[in-house]
C-alpha cells in the first residue's frame, strides 16, 4: 500500500512540475514584474520611487483612455463581423457537403495562418492600394475614373484585422456544429418551424459555446494585436498596443508602458467577464 | 529518468550554444545595409571571426540593451545624439579606447564630433560610421516648386505629402516655422513651448497628409508609387529611388537638412570588445567603406573612400548639395534627459487628430 502510495505521488508531481514551471516562470513572474514596474517612477537620475502617476496618466489625458475605448470598441465590433462572416461557412462545412470535401476546404482556409501575419496584411496592401488591385480592376472597367482611397484608413485596418482572426473563429464553431445531430433539424422543419425559428432556437443556441470561446479569442487577438493596425491603419487610426510600443521605445518610460499593459489586460478582462455573464456562457463550459 | 537526463543536457547544450559568445564570434545590432555580407565574408577570412548581423533602429536598440542592461550583443550602432542620455540613465555601454581606433582613416571633423555629442564625464562612447541627412523626397514632375520643411503644410500638395511622425519630423518643422529647436536644449520650458507650436501646425494641416510613412521601405514605396509627391526622407533613401525614377530625387529644404551621424558603440556586457574594435577599423579601410556606399548611397565618414565611389554616387551628392546647402546643415545634439516624453506627448497628439 505505503509503497503504491509512493509511486502515485512521484509521477503526480513530475506531472504536474511543468505545468507548475510553465505557469509561474512564464505567466505569474512575469506579469508580477509588470504590476511592479508599473507603480514605479524613476527620477532624472535613475532612482525608483513608488507612484501612482502612470496610471493616473490614463485617466486624465483624454487621448489615452479614448484610444483604449476606441480600441476595445472595434475589437468588439470586428468580433461580431468575424461571426456573421464566418458562421455560414462554418455551417457549409460541417451540414452542407460531404466531409470529404470540407475536410479539405477547411484546409485551404487554414493556409493564411502559415504565410504569417505579416505577409497577408502586406498582401492586403497590394490589394487595396491606390494603384492596387481592385482599384486598377475599377478603373480598367470604367466605374471609376480616380482611386477609392480604401488603404491606410480604418476600413483596411478593420479588413486586416478581420481576415487575420476569423479562422479562429471558424475552427471552434465546425467543432461544435458537428457534434449537433441533424435529426433535430429535420424534425424541427417537420413539425413546421420556419428556417428562422430553426436557425435561432435550434442552431444557435448548440452552437453557443463554440460562437463565445470564438468570440473571446478573436476579440483578445484583435484588441491586442499591433501589426494589422500599425501597417493597414490610417494617419488617425489609434490603436492602444501602439501606444505601449511607445512608451516602451520612443520614450523609454517603462514604467508607464507596463501601467498601460496592466490595463489593456484588465479591461479586457473585465469585458469579456461582462459579456460571458451577458451571453449567460460559463467559461468553463466554453473552455471544453 | 536516463531519457529526462538526456534530454535536459541536450537543452542546456542547446541553450549553451545561443548564448555562446567566444572568440570567434562578433554579435552585431545594426542598421539595414550597414554590414554588407561581402565584408562579413571578407572579415571572416582576414581575422577568422564570423559577425552575426542583427537589423534594428535606434529605439529597439536600446530598448533591448536597456532590458539586458547592455549583454547579448558585442558591437552596436546607435545615432551619436542617443548616446549620452541612455547611459548617463541605463549605463549600458562601455568607453571607447581611441586608441585602438585607427583614427587615419576617419574623417577628423567627424570624430571631433562623436566625442563631443557623445562624451559623458570625459569619456567617450562612440566612433562615427555614417552619416546622412534628413531632407525632402520630392516628385519633380508633380510637385516642381516643393523645396522646404513648410512645403509639407502646403495646400498646393494636399493628399501628395506624407512624413513619419517621430521626432525629426517635430525638428524640421520647427525650422521651417523659422525657429531654431537646437537652440532651446538648455530650456525645457522654451522647448515644451516650440514643440507644442509645431504640434499645433502640424495637427491643422493633416488634412493635408496622405499617410505617415514608417520605415524606409514604406518611405520608399509611397513616392515611387507616385501617391505621394513631397515627403520627408533620408538623402539616401532618395537617391535609392532616383535611380529607378528619376523624377524623384533628395532635396536638402531651404531652412536647413538635419544631420544625423550613425555610429559604433560597444554594449557594457560586449564579449568580445577586441572583435569590436578590429571590425571598426576593418570597415572603415577606404575601400571597405566605399564598397559599403556604392552598395547603399550612404555616406561614410572613411577618408579616403570617395577615391573607390562610383560616379552615380558621386553625382547624387552634388546633385542634391550645394555648398550652401552643407554649410545649412544642422546637426543634431545630444538630446537632454526628459525632451524625449515632451516630443512623444506632441506626436501622440498628432496622431490622434482628427
Amino acid at each position: 500500500m505505503m509503497e503504491n502510495k509512493k509511486g502515485f505521488n512521484i509521477t503526480f508531481y513530475l506531472l504536474i512540475l511543468p505545468v507548475l514551471l510553465w505557469l509561474i516562470v512564464l505567466i505569474v513572474l512575469p506579469h508580477i514584474y509588470l504590476l511592479i514596474s508599473s507603480f514605479q517612477g524613476e527620477t532624472d537620475s535613475g532612482a525608483s520611487f513608488f507612484t501612482l502617476e502612470h496610471y493616473e496618466t490614463f485617466f486624465k489625458n483624454k487621448i489615452y483612455w479614448l484610444t483604449f475605448v476606441n480600441t476595445a470598441a472595434y475589437a468588439i465590433g470586428i468580433t461580431v463581423l468575424a461571426f456573421i462572416v464566418t458562421f455560414p461557412v462554418a455551417f457549409y462545412l460541417t451540414k452542407v457537403i460531404s466531409k470529404k470535401y470540407a475536410s479539405f476546404l477547411a484546409l485551404l482556409l487554414l493556409i493564411p495562418l502559415w504565410v504569417g501575419e505579416l505577409v497577408t496584411v502586406y498582401g492586403w496592401m497590394i490589394i487595396l492600394g491606390d494603384h492596387g488591385v481592385i482599384n486598377e480592376f475599377l478603373i480598367y472597367i470604367g466605374l471609376i475614373d480616380k482611386p477609392i482611397e480604401m488603404l491606410y484608413t480604418n476600413f483596411s485596418m478593420t479588413i486586416g484585422l478581420l481576415y487575420v482572426s476569423m479562422l479562429f473563429m471558424v475552427v471552434p464553431i465546425m467543432s461544435t456544429l458537428e457534434s449537433l445531430d441533424d435529426s433535430l433539424i429535420e424534425a424541427a422543419s417537420d413539425l413546421g418551424a420556419s428556417k428562422w425559428t430553426i436557425f435561432t432556437k435550434i442552431i444557435i443556441p448548440y452552437s453557443m459555446p463554440g460562437i463565445t470561446s470564438g468570440g473571446i479569442i478573436v476579440f483578445m487577438l484583435v484588441i491586442g494585436d499591433y501589426v494589422a493596425p500599425d501597417i493597414l491603419g490610417g494617419k488617425s487610426s489609434l490603436w492602444f498596443t501602439e501606444q505601449i510600443y511607445n512608451e516602451f521605445l520612443s520614450t523609454l518610460d517603462w514604467g508607464q508602458g507596463a501601467a498601460f499593459g496592466f490595463l489593456l489586460l484588465m479591461i479586457s478582462s473585465s469585458i469579456i467577464w461582462i459579456a460571458l455573464k451577458l451571453s449567460g456562457q460559463k467559461l468553463e463550459r466554453v473552455g471544453s | 529518468m536516463k531519457k529526462l537526463a538526456i534530454s535536459s543536457v541536450a537543452i542546456a547544450t542547446l541553450l549553451a550554444g545561443s548564448l555562446y559568445a567566444g572568440n570567434g564570434v562578433l554579435r552585431l545590432i545594426t542598421w539595414k545595409g550597414y554590414a554588407p555580407k561581402a565584408l562579413v565574408k571578407k572579415f571572416k577570412k582576414e581575422t577568422g571571426i564570423t559577425v552575426k548581423v542583427t537589423y534594428s533602429n535606434n529605439e529597439e536598440m536600446i530598448a533591448k540593451l536597456r532590458a539586458t542592461r547592455g549583454g547579448g550583443f558585442d558591437l552596436a550602432q546607435p545615432s551619436v545624439d542617443r548616446i549620452r542620455f541612455v547611459q548617463k540613465r541605463f549605463h549600458i555601454y562601455h568607453p571607447i579606447d581611441y586608441s585602438k581606433i585607427n583614427t587615419s582613416q576617419i574623417t577628423k571633423s567627424m570624430v571631433a564630433a562623436a566625442k563631443k555629442i557623445s562624451g559623458v564625464d570625459g569619456k567617450v562612447y562612440s566612433v562615427p560610421y555614417i552619416y546622412g541627412t534628413t531632407g525632402l523626397i520630392i516628385n519633380k514632375k508633380m510637385a516642381p516648386g516643393a523645396n522646404d520643411w513648410s512645403d509639407l503644410w502646403n495646400p498646393k500638395y494636399a493628399g501628395h505629402i506624407s512624413y513619419r511622425l517621430k521626432r525629426p519630423i517635430l525638428i524640421g518643422a520647427a525650422f521651417g516655422m523659422g525657429y531654431n529647436p537646437f537652440a532651446l536644449y538648455g530650456n525645457k520650458a522654451a522647448y515644451k513651448k516650440l514643440i507644442d507650436k509645431v504640434a499645433k501646425k502640424l495637427i491643422a494641416s493633416k488634412k493635408y497628409v496622405k499617410t505617415y510613412w514608417t520605415s524606409g521601405d514604406t518611405q520608399k514605396g509611397l513616392v515611387d508609387s507616385g501617391d505621394v509627391w513631397v515627403e520627408s526622407g533620408w538623402d539616401a533613401i532618395g537617391w535609392q529611388v532616383h535611380d529607378k525614377n528619376p523624377n524623384i530625387d533628395f532635396v536638402c529644404p531651404k531652412s536647413g537638412a538635419l544631420g544625423w551621424i550613425d555610429t559604433f558603440a560597444i554594449p557594457a556586457k560586449s564579449k568580445n570588445i577586441e572583435a569590436a574594435y578590429k571590425w571598426i577599423n576593418f570597415i572603415l579601410q577606404p575601400k571597405n567603406a566605399a564598397y559599403v556606399t556604392n552598395k547603399s548611397s550612404y555616406m561614410t565618414v572613411s577618408k579616403d573612400a570617395p577615391k573607390y565611389l562610383d560616379k552615380k554616387i558621386k553625382a547624387n551628392f552634388k546633385r542634391s548639395y550645394s555648398k550652401a546647402d552643407i554649410d545649412n546643415i544642422k546637426w543634431y545634439d545630444a538630446l537632454p534627459s526628459g525632451f524625449a516624453s515632451i516630443e512623444a506627448k506632441a506626436l501622440d497628439r498628432i496622431k490622434a487628430a482628427e
